[in-house]
């Protein structure tokens, strides 16, 4: 069974349709990139998958669970949407860190706001708290940023913050960790250290779908490839099959465009 | 009537601007924030509302809704007692609540939605990010505004003589009518410029205290 059905989703702005219908499925473990010209609904399909915007049409569904069927009417409320949103993770392109909070605290505010709707808080609190900031600090050791736990985030880099923001989007454990364009706002200098981390948690198979324009990174770490052009999936496979042999003239287009840049 | 006498005449009217001011400051900073989710609500009506009325409040000049407060009970409703201190309590805490407003939803607005949107996709809910995450981030980017505002207020108070509360002024005022003596009433300005003084220094204190992060 598959972690991640996506059936035919469909997104409209106004009278602007962004997602066409798009349709994949990822196995557990795997990393899926996404590539595409800016436009091409990308993002908007990862938030959709982040329930940050509601699909017109289509459903989503994580481990045989349908999270989301645009068909069945009911009102999805703040309460049950925050729950589903759980099982994704998301990193921005442009981080997004809490900035006035340290490295650590931004990992860590998050799951101790949720600890409190344990019934056992109240007793163990101590307990699960340090075991909240334990983790933190092994995340922020995961990222190599152990020394940057006190921190503010105007006092780290942009590749610093972002691999902060990551720590922070797994201390959640969701079950997929979703990537805008995690690189796209850094320096070019500072693109391989987060580049690093995300191959780092491929190597530990985390479930990821990375948005990504780095497409050398795409075709050594993805297990899956998604090319998308005007809000529809035009080509699906695995790195070889997508970079090397694409079946489709618009994917050999935007290849070809994206060798010539490099 | 000595400097000594005439000092402690206007310490007693000091009280009530003081009194004055920090009434209003309590009632209008809560209240401004309820304004300021009215006039950026999800709902047309209740945002025209308020809108609307902070229009109003802030096109009409504080004096004349003081009076208004103060006499349209009495006339409309034949109501015979209204007490006078109440009445400019009244007046200055909706007055001031709509300037804040303004502040506040000028901070709010400008706290990215990004912000918002990072603390969604952790789970957070509502109240969680915005207490825990953008709250003290509009605290602050308002902080100077504000400062601004509750300086002006500290001088609004002089309008409560108009229906004769005997704020600071008012007793300065007294002197020029009863004794002929002027040097009071520029004597309050001393008042005045201790207070903001110390307001200033406050303000300056809590900007500090907020330097950690940049927002």
């Amino acid at each position: 069974m598959p972690i991640l059905e996506v059936q035919n989703i469909v997104k409209r702005f106004g009278t602007a349709e962004v997602l066409k219908g798009v349709s994949f499925s990822l196995e557990q473990g795997d990393s899926l990139a996404i590539i595409g010209s800016s436009g091409s609904g990308k993002t908007t399909l990862l938030r959709c998958l982040n329930f940050l915007e509601q699909a017109n049409e289509g459903r989503i569904i994580v481990r045989g669970e349908t999270l989301f069927d645009a068909s069945d009417h009911i009102l999805y409320n703040d309460q049950s949407i925050r729950r589903k949103r759980l099982h994704f993770g998301l990193v921005f392109q442009a981080f997004h860190l809490f900035p006035q909070y340290t490295a650590l605290k931004n990992i860590t505010l998050a799951r101790e706001l949720m600890a409190r709707e344990q019934a056992d808080f109240k007793q163990n609190k101590k307990e699960i708290l340090e075991g909240i900031q334990q983790r933190g600090l092994n995340l922020l050791d995961q990222v190599g940023l152990a020394d940057k736990r006190d921190f503010y985030p105007h006092q780290l880099s942009g590749g610093q913050q972002q691999r902060v923001a990551i720590a922070r989007a797994l201390a959640m454990n969701p079950d997929i960790l979703c990537f805008d364009e995690p690189t796209s706002a850094l320096d070019p200098e500072l693109t391989d250290e987060v580049l690093r981390v995300i191959r780092g948690l491929a190597e530990k198979n985390t479930t990821m779908v990375i948005v990504t324009h780095e497409m050398h990174f795409a075709r050594r770490v993805a297990d899956k490839v998604l090319f998308m052009d005007e809000g529809t999936v035009v080509e699906y496979g695995t790195p070889e099959a997508v970079f090397d042999h694409p079946s489709s003239e618009r994917t050999r287009r935007f290849l070809e465009r994206y060798s010539e840049d490099a | 009537m000595g400097f000594w006498n005439v000092t402690l005449r206007l310490l007693e009217g000091f009280q009530n601007t003081c009194l004055i001011f920090a009434l209003t400051l309590v009632l209008a900073l809560p209240l401004g924030l309820a304004v300021a989710f009215g006039s950026m609500s999800r709902l047309a009506p209740l945002r025209y509302l308020t809108k609307t009325f902070v229009w109003i409040i802030r096109g009409v000049p504080l004096m004349l809704q003081i009076f208004i407060i103060y006499f349209v009970p009495r006339i409309v409703f034949q109501i015979s007692f209204i007490p006078r201190f109440s009445s400019v309590i009244v007046a200055f805490t909706i007055n001031y609540a709509c300037y804040f407003s303004e502040i506040y939803r000028g901070g709010i607005e400008n706290i990215s939605r990004s912000q918002f949107e990072a603390g969604q996709v952790l789970g957070m809910t509502k109240s969680q990010i915005f207490f825990r995450v953008i709250l003290l981030q509009v605290v602050k980017r308002i902080l100077a505004p504000m400062s601004n505002e509750i300086i002006t207020l500290v001088k609004d108070t002089a309008l409560a003589r108009v229906i004769v509360v005997a704020e600071i002024i008012k007793v300065a005022y007294e002197f020029a009518a009863t004794d002929a003596l002027i040097w009071p009433l520029f004597y309050t300005g001393v008042f005045y410029l201790a207070f903001v003084g110390i307001l200033t220094l406050l303000f300056g204190y809590f900007e500090k205290k907020l330097d950690y992060f940049r927002a």
